[in-house]
């Protein structure tokens, strides 16, 4: 055990944690922020998709002791959950069945936007690698295209 | 091989008896239940169905449960629209199992599977809402003491419709829900619903878009401790013995407990610590009498079903022997398609506190009063000492039917009382302890006459039931039917084929099988579907043409066909390279069918381009969510398709997270054109029906492509070209 601070949603946080805890359990369990969710552990499934320095990565590869960077989770967003245009999009196109992996979607999509605000159908495929199980991928890919201004969500 | 073991058997047992275990009766004393109790924030309960807050918000009861298909929401549509409220105004919230059991199961069947959601609770919860809108009208009519046939109800106000007078639900709730619920009650004509057939907004999105959305697996309780499971890896095996000592100085570990025979837990402050204890953890298994089981076994043996004198009978008219002897061209294909687990994105998890002869448990779950019974059970208390708080599912499928982790989580939390202990799977557990979709084969043996008209069809399946392996009581005179889904009378669309024999060779392995979205349709529409095409494709017909000759007794199955190759344009040629496949599919009381349209490059490579599907559930209640689950359907079917098995070695399954058992992912979806052909006069399931057109759709339209019939699946396996 050992202490680490860490910047989450721009709020310093100091757990006391194995050094190897992966972020993700961290801030599920220590920081208590559960939006972030536990799929594989594999880096495989993308539910625990978070934002490190900006960047989409997957929380769970992620060990305490080698964090370096503010994170971003899907709590901080937007200050009431809601008014981020992903997640504003996301409620247009009703996107969540289950709604589990829709965190990391979001913050997946979000990443994305940010660097290519265009992206092609090819860019999306090659990006939204999450998994969904209910199957809820074309409104995640019309969703993407609405907030990138494609039309009716064909690149 | 085979057979059950007493913890798989127990599991099930809550499952398949549910509420008949307890003694409860069956719905139908939806009305004789009173509710005077007004709850929380001063709501009135107008009935048990709903209640009615002074600001008009209606909160309406669901009983059913919620896994991302859209049923919380399609139920409120169905009471708000016999209730005559604002819909703006409606909030649903669960009916607590013990509520219901308190009640004398006056919410009816909780359990949510077999598509049933909507389709089997319709008439009651239409009628709950119907009769809230008659004692609110009775109450403001004994205010203004006028005649309550001459008030109506629109948009959560009544109308006195002689003077213009006028009261808010909310201002009449409290006296309405003092009234006796009325036992007659009329529903609205279809004609004139104004809520249900609506594309309304999901009730249950805005929680989903902020992490705020609570499932099982985010639980937090005071004092609460978590769990980290490890079950034997082959089937059936023992836990001979563990080493805690090794472990239990390890960081924030609080014990290690065994888990009834088959399993050991750690229990520590985090799941983390308590995973990592685990994973250092030295067990000792006894691995049983399946040890030796492998693929290779496993399918000889569901082979030896194929050709056995043995077999339980589906369906049979005419004499299929004299005709296949007597035709003019003999066809014989033999498919296969492997065991497949749910994977839903939220394993397994349950926490549970017990607290001397009480207990209480949060939970996803499909089948909360099995939750409740099994926790009761397996605890030896009252059934009445225990409170489930039912979460919203990170996925269900089918397996959260199932209570072995509800179990589970009851024999680790009785170890450690006064405290909640929450059980989280990791994924590997979840993977390589399912319940799976059954392996089977199928041995296909079609007749043409001379004019190319199918004159015969037998149809052999072999390999595991269902039924037998998680719900005994459900067999009929020993039969699993449900292992025919679609090759029965009910659901098979060519009736008109003069000769039919459809049977099965029973093969149970020792490897678990459930309810896996679409059961048994999937494997079954695949055997059908493509051996119908190879029967079109040997009689020198065009596969549309073909199927419509042999649909005459069976119009609805026809229709929907019809309707998908308009959609698809069928007669129309595809660019070059673009291939298409047909097929249709009857199942969980509604018709579909699909087109498939799909490239096979030079070197093998599939590209599924787009799916038209036309599906015709008799009364359509939401046509956003219907389009969301046909969608969804087919990523689960085409994952499948594509990828997913669940292969055996030394009794265990082999893969273990999503790396080895691959699943659809967005470069795999399709475009999903669907269409919904509500025919009306009956009430048909959404959620499952589709997925059973997605394979044999794609698979028909390979072999248009490349000539090859694919006959087992996954297709990673396959060489194409």
């Amino acid at each position: 055990m050992a202490m680490f601070k860490l910047k989450v949603n721009g709020k310093e946080q100091s757990v006391d944690v194995d050094p190897s805890t992966p972020l993700l359990w961290v801030l599920r369990e220590n920081v208590g922020l559960t939006g972030t969710k536990y799929g594989c552990g594999v880096a495989q499934c993308g539910a625990c998709t978070v934002h490190i320095s900006g960047e989409a990565t997957r929380s769970c590869q992620v060990p305490i002791s080698s964090l370096k960077g503010d994170v971003m989770t899907i709590e901080g967003l937007s200050a009431d959950g809601l008014s981020h245009p992903v997640q504003k999009a996301w409620l247009a196109h009703e996107v969540p069945q289950c709604g589990y992996c829709q965190s990391g979607q979001i913050m997946a999509a979000v990443a994305l936007l940010k660097q290519n605000p265009k992206p092609s159908d090819a860019d999306i495929n090659d990006a939204m690698t999450n998994i969904c199980r209910c199957g809820t991928y074309p409104r995640i890919r019309a969703a993407i295209h609405s907030v990138a201004g494609n039309g009716a969500g064909k690149a | 091989m085979t057979q059950l073991n007493r913890r798989h058997f127990i599991g099930t047992a809550a499952l398949a008896g549910g509420g008949l275990a307890l003694g409860w009766t069956a719905p139908g004393t939806v009305f004789k239940a009173l509710a005077q109790k007004p709850i929380g924030d001063a709501a009135a309960e107008v009935g048990i169905w709903v209640a009615i807050r002074p600001d008009d918000t209606t909160i309406v009861r669901i009983a059913r449960s919620e896994m991302g298909q859209g049923t919380l929401t399609g139920l409120a549509q169905l009471v708000a629209e016999d209730l005559e409220c604002d819909w703006s105004k409606v909030k649903a919230e669960y009916v607590k199992p013990e509520d219901n059991l308190a009640k004398k199961r006056a919410w009816g069947d909780m359990s949510t599977g077999g598509s049933r959601g909507i389709r089997t609770s319709v008439d009651y919860v239409r009628k709950g809402g119907a009769a809230a809108r008659m004692m609110l009208i009775a109450a403001a009519a004994k205010k203004w003491g006028v005649p309550a046939s001459d008030c109506v109800a629109e948009k959560s106000v009544i109308s006195h419709t002689p003077s213009g007078r006028k009261l808010r639900f909310g201002e009449v709730a409290a006296a309405a829900s003092q009234l006796e619920v009325p036992k007659d009650v009329p529903l609205k004509d279809p004609k004139a619903w104004k809520i249900i057939g609506q594309p309304v907004k999901r009730l249950d999105t805005v929680e989903k878009l902020s992490g705020k959305q609570i499932y099982s697996i985010d639980v937090k309780l005071p004092n609460m401790l978590n769990a980290a499971i490890a079950q034997c890896p082959v089937f059936g095996g023992t836990v001979k013995s563990f080493d805690a000592d090794k472990v239990k100085s390890m960081p924030g570990v609080h014990s290690v407990v065994a888990v009834g025979p088959g399993a050991v837990a750690v229990v520590a402050n985090s799941w983390w610590q308590a995973k990592t204890a685990l994973d250092k953890l030295p067990i000792t298994w006894d691995e049983g009498e399946h040890g030796k089981v492998s693929d290779a076994s496993i399918a000889e043996f569901v082979k030896s079903g194929l050709d056995t004198k043995e077999a339980a009978l589906g369906q049979k008219h005419g004499d299929v022997e004299a005709a296949l002897a007597g035709a003019s061209k003999k066809i014989e294909a033999v498919y296969g398609t492997p065991f497949l687990n749910h994977a839903t994105l939220e394993p397994m998890c349950c926490t549970t506190k017990v607290d001397g002869d009480k207990a209480e448990i949060w939970v996803g779950t499909q089948n909360a009063e099995g939750a409740l019974a099994a926790t009761a059970e397996e605890l030896n208390i009252p059934p009445t000492n225990v409170k489930v708080t039912k979460l919203i599912l990170g996925g269900g499928f089918g397996r959260r039917g199932m209570q072995d982790y509800v179990r589970q989580a009851a024999i680790i939390a009785k170890q450690i009382p006064g405290r909640p202990v929450k059980l989280i799977w990791s994924r590997e557990e979840d993977m390589q302890h399912g319940y799976y979709r059954p392996i089977t084969q199928a041995k296909l043996v079609g007749g043409l006459d001379a004019d190319g008209n199918v004159v015969a069809l037998h149809a052999r399946i072999a390999g595991q039931s269902i039924l037998a392996s998680v719900a005994p009581s459900r067999m009929e005179n020993g039969v699993d039917k449900l292992a025919f889904q679609g090759w029965l009378e009910d659901e098979f669309g060519y009736m008109a084929i003069p000769n039919l024999l459809v049977d099965m060779g029973v093969r149970n392995t020792h490897v678990p099988v459930g309810f896996w979205r679409g059961v048994n349709h999937n494997q079954n529409a695949v055997y059908l579907e493509c051996f119908i095409d190879e029967l079109a494709h040997a009689a020198g017909k065009d596969p549309l043409e073909f199927r419509r000759a042999m649909m005459s007794k069976n119009p609805k199955h026809l229709a929907v066909l019809n309707a998908v190759a308009e959609k698809a344009e069928y007669s129309k040629k595809l660019p070059d390279g673009m291939f298409r496949g047909i097929c249709q599919n009857s199942g969980f009381g509604s018709f579909c069918a699909a087109v498939a349209e799909v490239s096979v490059s030079p070197k093998g490579k599939l590209k599924v381009h787009r799916i038209v599907a036309v599906t015709d559930p008799g009364y359509a209640v939401n046509p956003d969510q219907i389009d969301a689950q046909v969608a969804g359907s087919f990523a689960y079917g085409l994952g499948a398709a594509l990828y997913s098995e669940n292969t055996i070695k030394d009794g265990r399954v082999v893969e273990s997270n999503f790396d080895s058992y691959e699943v659809a992912r967005m470069e795999d979806m399709p475009q999903v054109d669907t269409y919904i052909a509500a025919s009306g006069g009956f009430w048909g399931g959404v959620g499952e029906p589709t997925i059973a057109v997605c394979t044999p759709a794609v698979l028909n339209a390979i072999f248009a492509a490349t000539g090859k019939r694919i006959r087992s699946l996954p297709l990673k396996h396959q060489h194409l070209v």
